[in-house]
């Protein structure tokens, strides 16, 4: 049981570690460290097929994708100009306001249940593998349209027109 | 594999809420306060994180298997999102020489 709010503590320090780093490299090797503590979470849900996708997907695909854009765009000069001091605090006025907002509705909830593995193969990929080919057929189908949508557009998006480059 | 799940046991599901309302806000916050534009992007991801926590946990509280899938087609969409948004990113450099976001106030009109 400490388990999970040490990895809670941990989770919430890096997030706030990763908005405020001034390096925007730093920035992404917290988010890594954040979403290691993520996958400790579906670890200690027994999630195993989402804390392999998201050690896989998220960790090693995803933020090795912003370590390079970072890299491709040339930040050497202390570039980042910060916002004034009013507009930052408004910010987190603001942020914190929705916080407590939506914790207070969950106040309204009362006291809840432990969260129980009643099924204890629940998140394991055999279990996961047959409801996805099952009843998601359809949808993840799509979502490969989707991936492939997505890679043109990328690669549209990104290439030099010659024609319109001044 | 047994002993480690046991360890999440006594954990209610409002500490779960709890905790990814915390991770969403956090990401509010620097969405609000940031102006470097790849900075920006990591918080929308880190909102996207903190539901994706949120579904597991509802998940395995109600012991129904879709929630994960639907974590799956979410972290789909997000690496569809990541190419698209980089790419977009990396030609705004291209154009203004920056990723200063207060640039593009165009759109603001």
């Amino acid at each position: 049981m400490s388990t999970f709010y040490f990895i809670a503590f941990l989770s919430i320090f890096f997030s706030i570690l990763v908005i405020s780093a001034k390096n925007p490299v730093h920035s992404i090797l917290y988010l890594i460290l954040t979403f290691f503590t993520f996958t400790i979470h579906y670890i200690l849900m027994n999630a195993q097929f989402l804390a392999i996708v998201n050690f896989i997907v998220y960790m090693g695909a995803i933020l090795v994708l912003f370590l390079y854009t970072l890299m491709l765009i040339n930040l050497n000069k202390d570039s980042e100009p910060v916002k004034p001091f009013m507009i930052k605090f408004a910010g987190v006025f603001g942020g914190g306001i929705l916080a407590v907002a939506l914790a207070a509705s969950l106040k309204s909830l009362g006291a809840s249940d432990p969260v129980i593995l009643k099924n204890p193969d629940l998140g394991l990929v055999k279990n996961l593998g047959k409801v996805l080919f099952n009843e998601f057929l359809l949808p993840f189908e799509v979502s490969s349209v989707l991936l492939l949508s997505a890679m043109v557009g990328a690669v549209l998006l990104a290439t030099k027109d010659p024609k319109t480059a001044a | 594999m047994e002993s480690l799940t046991n360890t999440i046991h006594a954990v209610p599901l409002n500490h779960y809420i709890l905790l990814s309302t915390i991770i969403f806000s956090i990401g509010v916050m620097g969405v609000l306060i940031r102006r470097n534009a790849i900075v920006i992007f990591m918080s929308v991801e880190l909102m996207l994180n903190a539901v994706n926590l949120l579904l597991t946990a509802f998940s395995v509280y109600m012991g129904d298997a879709s929630g994960q899938v639907f974590v799956f087609f979410i972290m789909a969409l997000a690496a569809a999102e990541v190419a698209v948004g980089l790419a977009i990113i990396v030609m705004i450099y291209r154009n203004t020489n920056s990723i200063d976001i207060n640039v593009l106030n165009r759109l603001k009109w």
